[in-house]
């Protein structure tokens, strides 16, 4: 039994769910994504960290192809990302991503911005995705607010219902785009418990965060970036206390030491 | 002083000019829609017809649509729009013209609005696995809508103050009434503010319930 269940997750710890391969990015004469080589295990959680125009959140947004790359290539599940169409649209739905400013549907209910995806990619009928849809805003804590607008909600209880959106479609992976970047001091901390929830319940997940406390708790791996590039991968204990590169430490002296 | 009025139907050719307003403006609505989708696109040809369209249409003179609808495509290329009456083929093609000259500004209506939705949402949609068509008519046109209502109903008025334009292929409504009345009668002034206060009686509460309605349904972000 024990024997089965470690055999199990060993399969599970070398299965590669997201790779990236020597991908490179431009904006105009500005190379923001450099030969990036970047592998994810399933139900591993990955932080990207690093300063300000480092690509981080590029990197991040190639990954579904919100971004468009110029060389290289991404495969997610070992099936290469599609250029267009309806085999984009497909796999995009097996890729949830949170935004850092949250992006729900402004004329939609929240329960309608959940059911939406379920209803028109996933071809759920109505009922069975309002169950669904209901089951994952309590989980997420804002069940009680199904049926408003998502103006009537803070900035925290937005998050939160989009992290339930994404959800919603079960997807193999999750991206969050710095998602309490845009949230008031008061409201990180109720948007990311229900971030901690989710890697321990074996999602695995991409987060782009300035939030070093949820970096050291929760990841398996961080990974710095700096000018287009990832200059260093390490577990999280060994990158906050000892890091190996001279821009790493620069990095974390400026953060880190008030 | 307005006894005159009695030899002459007022309500009906007032009638004529709320049909052509409304069979237009549901016409131009529909197709101007399609064109602003077209414009938004992905796909290259569609995008260059839409705005070549548009460019194309909105800068020639209503009257000269109108003319060429009735001497170009009846008198010449003879398609009666399905009627063998003369007045009838008149009004179809009154409303065809004014279709394809509305839409070219229902489209520009239509585009200004899109652009006033967060290209976050139709991102967030498409994440979601939407295709381009879901994306455009499930999150990014209702909310485009809601902020196209003011500048909907400017074209509305138009619209509607337009299809005036149609007395010129004989259509039976108001303008062609005034033009009869006032070769008959002595009284232009009376004969300007009747007409003047039909119209009035049309465009005040287009302008005013739609500016209603605009406030209604605008999104809350």
């Amino acid at each position: 039994m024990t024997e089965v269940s470690v055999a199990k997750q060993d399969v599970a710890a070398t299965d590669e769910l997201v790779v990236l391969k020597s991908v490179n990015k431009h904006f105009g004469a500005l190379h923001v994504l450099q030969d990036i080589d970047l592998t994810i295990a399933r139900g591993e959680v990955v932080v990207v960290i690093g300063p300000s125009g480092s690509g981080k959140s590029t990197l991040c947004r190639t990954i579904n192809r919100l971004e468009t790359i110029d060389s290289g290539t991404i495969s997610i599940d070992g099936k290469p990302l599609p250029h267009e169409g309806r085999a984009l649209a497909r796999l995009r739905a097996d890729v949830g991503m949170v935004f850092q400013s949250f992006n729900l549907f402004a004329h939609k209910t929240v329960l309608e911005n959940v059911m939406l995806g379920q209803i028109k990619v996933r071809k759920a009928d109505k009922k069975q995705a309002e169950e669904k849809a209901r089951a994952l805003l309590d989980r997420v804590g804002v069940g009680t607010q199904a049926d408003k607008y998502p103006a009537q909600l803070s900035g925290g209880q937005q998050q939160r219902v989009a992290i339930a959106r994404a959800l919603a479609m079960g997807p193999k992976v999750m991206l969050f785009d710095e998602p309490t970047s845009a949230l008031d001091p008061e409201m990180i901390n109720e948007v990311l418990e229900v971030m901690q929830q989710l890697a321990r319940e074996g999602m695995t997940m991409i987060v782009v965060t300035h939030e070093m406390g949820f970096a050291r708790s929760a990841a398996n791996r961080v990974v710095f970036m700096a000018d287009g590039r990832i200059v260093e991968e390490a577990a999280p204990d060994q990158f906050f206390s000892n890091p190996r590169s001279d821009r790493a430490k620069d990095f974390l002296s400026k953060i880190l030491h008030h | 002083m307005f006894d005159f009025l009695d030899k002459y139907d007022v309500l009906g050719a007032f009638w004529t000019t709320v049909q052509l307003t409304l069979l237009s403006a549901v016409g131009s609505l529909i197709w101007g829609t399609l064109l602003a989708a077209m414009r938004v696109g992905p796909v290259p040809l569609m995008r260059g017809f839409g705005t070549a369209y548009v460019n194309i249409v909105r800068n020639i003179p209503l009257t000269v649509i109108i003319l060429f609808a009735s001497l170009g495509l009846h008198d010449t290329l003879s398609i009666t729009m399905g009627s063998d009456q003369v007045e009838t083929a008149n009004f179809r093609l009154a409303v065809l013209g004014l279709i394809v000259y509305t839409s070219a500004f229902v489209c520009e209506a239509i585009r200004a609005g899109i652009n006033t939705v967060p290209v976050g949402q139709a991102e967030a949609a498409r994440a979601l696995g939407l295709n381009f068509t879901q994306v455009l008519f499930l999150v990014v046109l209702p909310q485009a809508f809601r902020a196209a209502v003011l500048p909907l109903a400017n074209v509305l008025i138009a619209l509607t103050k337009n299809t005036t334009v149609a007395a010129a292929i004989g259509v039976a409504e108001a303008a062609l009434l005034m033009k009869k009345m006032v070769e008959n009668e002595a009284q232009l002034l009376p004969i300007s503010a009747v007409i003047a206060f039909g119209f009035c009686c049309l465009t005040l509460p287009t302008g005013l319930i739609l500016g209603w309605v605009s406030k209604k349904v605008a999104v809350k972000r």
